[in-house]
């Protein structure tokens, strides 16, 4: 046993509302620059839809994630190491701007220099990629709340399978949301495509993410990840990825996406997990016996052989603590109720989803539906507005049998709440028909209903105590205000200030650049202040940072 | 004869320089910008034509490279002593130059023409971009019009006693001037502007080519990484990771 830690995140889908706060937030955070325009490292999906990019989970056209080979090896589905060497040059299973939507933006100068009296002036788009006028086709969020379904939501590869009985008509259609992030995987396969070995998984916490200092933008990482949640920033030529906002993490902090979330559905803590069983997780024959894999890989904080090695293997007290508070091994392991998504790709993802329960879509016909005993949902789950079929082939590779009991249990504590609110008779045997006791059900609806910011965020923080001595060392040589444009920048420190002439005379001293200038301090504001402003043509210091390839 | 300055300058000058820029140039490049040591790939942007272009350029290239490890590197002696006849050697030369030439030329022009009349493509390219392409379109036709045109279909011209050894002289101090000098003047265009593109290889992507990933066929499969304290950046040196929002390319 080799246990490991790993940050993940669960999200309840029965509360998301599509508002996008969560993207908007971290486009503001991570991905507001050139080059990222088009990159969403979290983004919202309306299910059924074709998602962003689109098609992305149909790996048999993309070839993302892994792939068991005729021996029952595991394999990377787009090809083995040589394969990816050799089609270095072209990379046929990249998608390319136009399946995300080329980014533009508007010609609101137009708008801005329109003189008055016009007739209203419009702003024209203009495509990001190419500074040009452009017709927009597609974006992400293009078929948000199903707009233009009848359309587009037959491309939704999860509906393959369902085509008899799923229409895009008014009355039957359905719908949920799906937030997206990097799934930080036990067996990333981006970081397995990876040639440069610049994508890595952090020992710590499983976050996974690309150096970009060695990223040498072979694009493999893109295709390899079969979330599509490796994006190409087109201007540095570099893949960027989520990162679990982890500065913020490691202070302790939830994702920004986790801490705007409107909806408060999303779960951040820790698993423990035995990283000797990962690869044989991840080789299960049976495509639908990969979630049970998966649980079999986490370990248990409660079991105190588990914590015994867990600090053998040098996981820090106050982490395997943060373990056992972890509301997403809640969530995932003790209730059972969140789900891997799509993991049938193989590579044990660690942002789970607890499936959204629906109203009964057609209650007349409803098999088992009781008018008298409208909580009784059980006979009904297969009567779904959301088919138990779709919700399966999103999480647990097309086996209903787990979403039936995550959704009955689901109904359960609904059922039980409801009884208890409205003084209603129960049956006794409710809890032991979704395999719970009652203060199982219990604790679970305070974890999905009331749980509060530090039961829903349970982040140990980093143990930064080497970086601080060595951030203290580097802060004695340098100012740590001299980052590009901070304060401090350009200056060697204090050593730039080196006083010339006599005391008493004009202050003016030697600055690194050899100039001679005027120093501000001390000066009256009256009479000359001589070198204040550098001659007509000089150049400034050339920055060596911005030689070369631009 | 006497060497003259302007020979000095083309032929022993001007590639030492070359060569010095090129040491130091990626040293520089190597320490102080490794986020910009990328291909830069613009296959999101355009794929169709990509697909044929690059995979024709890079084979090509290297096809054209082990041509001229075997032709300028391997001394005309060697060969012979393993009883290579001259002739066999034209002959292969020939042939085997010829199918680069064409992969290479193929690649290049579609390439080009890519990167020139794609709009998306055209609005990634730096300055130095169009540098190291005009240089290696040159390098690329001067290079190919001897051989097809000399020594597949003309008589011959045997660059092996005269450019080779000036080469080699280059590597080991004694550089035969007067045998460049005398060369037809498309080898002399060509070698030029091959060490002009050495000297502008560290400023441009073209250093993507030392980072072709050959040890991932032995690594293993996912990377851990510890969570290391790292320094500051250098004082001085920059150290921006993105560039900043409004900032034209």
């Amino acid at each position: 046993m080799r246990v490991m830690a790993n940050v993940a995140m669960v999200m309840n889908l029965d509360k998301c509302i599509g508002c996008h706060t969560c993207s908007v937030t971290c486009k503001q955070v991570w991905t507001n620059r050139p080059g990222t325009e088009y990159v969403y490292f979290n983004n919202v999906e309306t299910k059924p839809g074709v998602g962003y990019p689109r098609r992305y989970e149909d790996q048999e056209q993309w070839r993302g994630g892994w792939a068991l080979d005729k021996k029952g090896r595991l394999q990377l589905k787009a090809g083995g190491r040589l394969r990816k060497l050799l089609t270095i040059f072209y990379n046929p299973d990249l998608p390319t701007i136009d399946d995300y939507g080329d980014p533009w933006t508007y010609d609101y100068q137009t708008v801005i220099d329109a003189p008055l009296g016009t007739p209203n002036p419009s702003a024209h788009s203009i495509s990001a990629l190419t500074g040009r006028d452009m017709t927009v086709q597609w974006g992400s969020n293009f078929d948000d709340d199903l707009a233009g379904a009848p359309r587009h939501a037959a491309g939704d590869p999860n509906l393959s399978g369902l085509e008899e009985r799923v229409r895009m008509e008014f009355e039957q259609v359905f719908m949920f949301y799906l937030p997206r992030i990097c799934e930080h995987c036990l067996n990333p396969s981006c970081v397995a495509s990876c040639p440069s070995g610049a994508m890595y998984k952090r020992s710590e916490d499983g976050i996974v993410l690309v150096d970009q200092d060695r990223c040498r933008g072979w694009r493999m990482c893109v295709s390899g990840c079969p979330y599509k949640k490796v994006y190409f920033n087109h201007r540095t030529g570099k893949a960027e990825k989520c990162t679990f906002c982890f500065p913020r993490i490691e202070a302790g902090q939830p994702t920004v996406c986790s801490e705007t979330c409107v909806g408060r559905l999303r779960y951040l803590g820790l698993f423990l997990y035995d990283a000797d069983k990962v690869l044989d997780a991840a080789a299960t024959p049976d495509e639908q016996g990969l979630y049970e894999a998966q649980l079999g890989v986490f370990l248990d904080p409660e079991d105190p052989e588990v914590r015994a090695a867990a600090a053998a293997d040098g996981i820090p007290h106050d982490w395997i603590e943060a373990a056992r508070r972890s509301p997403v091994y809640q969530l995932a392991v003790r209730h059972r109720v969140a789900l891997p998504l799509h993991p049938e790709y193989r590579t044990l993802p660690m942002v789970w989803y607890i499936p959204p329960l629906s109203p009964v879509a057609d209650v007349v016909n409803a098999t088992g539906y009781d008018a008298d005993r409208p909580d009784d949902v059980f006979a009904t789950i297969d009567s779904l507005r959301i088919p138990v079929e779709y919700l399966a082939n999103l999480f647990t590779a097309g086996d209903p049998a787990p979403i039936r009991r995550v959704l009955r249990k689901l109904a359960a504590v609904r059922a039980i709440q409801r009884a208890g609110q409205l003084g209603l008779d129960l049956d006794e045997d409710l809890p032991a028909s979704v395999g719970a006791s009652d203060e199982e059900l219990d604790d679970l609806y305070r974890l999905l209903a009331i749980a509060k910011y530090e039961e829903r965020y349970v982040i140990p923080p980093a143990h930064a105590e080497e970086a601080g001595r060595l951030m203290g060392q580097h802060e004695q040589l340098f100012c740590s205000l001299d980052t590009d444009g901070g304060p401090g920048m350009g200056g060697h420190g204090i050593s730039s200030y080196r006083p010339t002439g006599t005391p008493g005379s004009p202050q003016t001293f030697e600055a690194e650049d050899g100039r001679t200038r005027f120093n501000l301090l001390g000066w009256s504001g009256k009479g000359q202040a001589p070198g204040l402003f550098p001659d007509r043509g000089a150049v400034s210091a050339h920055d060596p940072a911005e030689g070369g390839l631009a | 004869m006497n060497t003259t300055t302007a020979q000095i300058f083309w032929w022993v000058a001007l590639p030492y320089f070359a060569l010095g820029v090129f040491v130091v140039g990626h040293v520089w490049r190597w320490r102080y910008d490794q986020f910009g040591w990328t291909s830069r790939s613009t296959q999101l942007q355009e794929r169709r034509r990509l697909k044929w272009g690059a995979p024709l350029f890079h084979y090509g290239t290297f096809a054209a490279i082990a041509g001229h490890v075997i032709g300028v590197l391997i001394p005309q002696s060697w060969t012979k002593a393993i009883g290579i006849p001259e002739s066999g050697y034209r002959w292969f030369s020939a042939a085997a130059g010829t199918v680069a030439a064409v992969l290479v030329i193929g690649g290049i022009v579609i390439l080009a023409t890519r990167r020139l009349f794609v709009p998306r493509v055209r609005a990634t390219t730096a300055p130095i971009d169009y540098v190291a392409l005009t240089l290696l379109l040159i390098i690329v036709f001067t290079g190919i019009a001897p051989t097809i045109g000399i020594n597949l279909l003309g008589g011959g011209y045997d660059y092996r006693t005269s450019v080779a050894p000036w080469f080699r002289g280059l590597f080991s101090g004694s550089p035969d001037v007067q045998a460049i000098a005398h060369a037809p003047v498309i080898y002399q265009v060509h070698a030029t502007a091959a060490w002009l593109i050495w000297a502008i290889w560290p400023f441009s992507r073209l250093v993507h080519a030392w980072s072709y990933p050959v040890w991932y066929l032995w690594r293993p499969y996912i990377v851990f990484r510890s969570r290391v304290a790292s320094h500051p950046n250098e004082p001085g040196t920059g150290g921006r990771k993105w560039r900043k929002i409004g900032v034209p390319y």
